[in-house]
């Protein structure tokens, strides 16, 4: 629905001076640090909240290499006992015949991240220039990234379920290994890093200079 | 405060207050929104307001319900597994409690947080925020940061992501044992269901300004 009343051009509120709470969108004369109706600090944008982008997803990316590289899961049986890594547990699974679910591990632990760490970067790099991607194609990259980002804590969940269940004596034990925690790290770095980036930025680029 | 007064935009315009998206910051004229209409930003697309009839109590009762089926998520055993005359049956709690050794303690915390103790947290903030307006009464003291750590809370409580893990691992383990799906498992699924529709229902835009005229 159009709002009646709105059919003039396109403004912003900080093209027009103004300061817009991100958690309620109420809009301000600048001035106040916080809220009046929600009480969030009110943040103009600047270099300050890609600082944090960066420092967050280098974070991420940093704790992403030991998770591939250690074992996720240590696994005991009778005859044998074995550690495998993330990817080392995505073969496993299609050696098995379950195409489906080494699908769904491989996305969620190596393609999500992987391809979340570039999509961030690029946001952040391309903020001020024209690139190849449009302004709301940038923006979908945005909340495809907000949305699906957590669903690579997934493999973390499967790790703990996995080491609280087989727990059968002599049978078969499987004990969660260090990758799982660098992993959820990894994870959680990353989230913050797509958290810090303000979306505004990326429609900033959008307005010619005032 | 230092509201906007209205009028200030520029020369001759009507005496509305302002909204800015909070995707793209375009100003618009606070929406004067029939229910059931969708007002949505002019330059992104995002939707500023959606409101409905009856939507607090909705959500509100999305929030209770997803309360008491978290209660049953979390104490009943939600998988049984026997192999060769073994048993084992897991709880979420003995998931949460997987890591519990050495240096895996850590996340241990962040697991139980992540499934049990954010959307716990993130459900009571929203009934907090949401009863009194449900049966007309002013908002309690603080619901506006209430209100604000839910949405804040909201990336970060994952109930819906364990479910699928719950599904991956029982395709894991399901050659080398006997597997049998508890109550707790389907209260965690019927909580994925309850969440998007909870999610769906809440027009945070009309809840914001219910709580800042404390009149209705
Ligand atoms: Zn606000
Ligand atoms: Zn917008």
């Amino acid at each position: 629905m159009e709002i009646p009343g709105n059919a003039e051009p396109l403004t912003t509120a900080r093209r027009a001076g103004m300061l817009a709470c991100t958690r309620c969108g109420l809009v301000h004369a600048s001035g106040p640090a916080r809220c009046g109706r929600c009480d969030a600090p009110l943040d103009p944008r600047g270099r300050k909240s890609l600082q944090a982008v960066w420092a967050w997803l280098l974070a991420g990316v940093v704790v992403y290499i030991p998770a591939n590289i250690y074992p996720m899961l240590r696994t005991a049986t009778l005859l044998e006992q074995s550690e495998s890594t993330i990817v080392g547990g995505a073969i496993d699974l299609l050696e098995h015949g379950s195409y489906g679910v080494a699908a769904i591990v491989f996305i969620a632990s190596v393609l999500i991240p992987v391809g979340k760490f570039i999509a961030i970067a690029y946001l952040a790099l391309s903020l001020n220039r024209p690139g190849a991607l449009s302004i709301h194609q940038r923006h979908l990259l945005y909340e495809m990234v907000e949305f699906i980002g957590r669903w690579s804590m997934i493999d973390v969940f499967v790790v703990a379920i996995l080491s609280a269940l087989v727990q059968l004596g002599s049978v078969a034990i499987i004990n969660p290994g260090i990758a799982a925690v660098s992993f959820a790290l990894s994870v959680a770095f990353t989230m913050l890093s797509a958290q810090s980036l303000d979306p505004r930025l990326i429609w900033d680029a959008d307005e010619e200079p005032a | 405060m230092d509201r906007l007064a209205p009028g200030d935009r520029q020369a001759g315009a009507p005496d509305r207050p302002l909204l800015a998206c909070l995707t793209c910051d375009t100003l618009h004229y606070e929406p004067d929104v029939p229910m059931n209409h969708v007002a949505t930003c002019r330059r992104c697309g995002r939707v500023l307001a959606a409101p409905r009839d009856n939507a607090f109590a909705r959500v509100l009762a999305l929030a209770l319900t997803s309360t008491i089926l978290m209660i049953g998520a979390v104490f009943f055993p939600f998988i049984d597994l026997s192999v060769a005359g073994l048993q084992n049956r897991t709880s979420v709690l003995d998931a949460a409690l997987a890591f519990s050794t050495g240096m895996m303690v850590p996340l241990s915390v962040a697991v139980a947080l992540l499934i049990v103790l954010i959307p716990v947290t993130r459900l009571g903030a929203i009934i907090y925020t949401l009863l009194p307006l449900v049966r007309g009464c002013a908002p309690w003291p603080h619901a506006p940061l209430a209100f604000r750590l839910a949405e804040r809370l909201r990336p970060w409580s994952m109930a819906e992501i364990f479910v699928v893990g719950v599904a991956v691992a029982l395709v894991k383990v399901g050659g080398l044992a006997t597997l049998s799906i508890g109550p707790a498992f389907w209260a965690f699924a019927g909580l994925v269901l309850v969440t998007v529709l909870h999610d769906n229902a809440m027009c945070r835009y009309t809840i914001w300004k219910s709580l800042e005229t404390p009149s209705r």
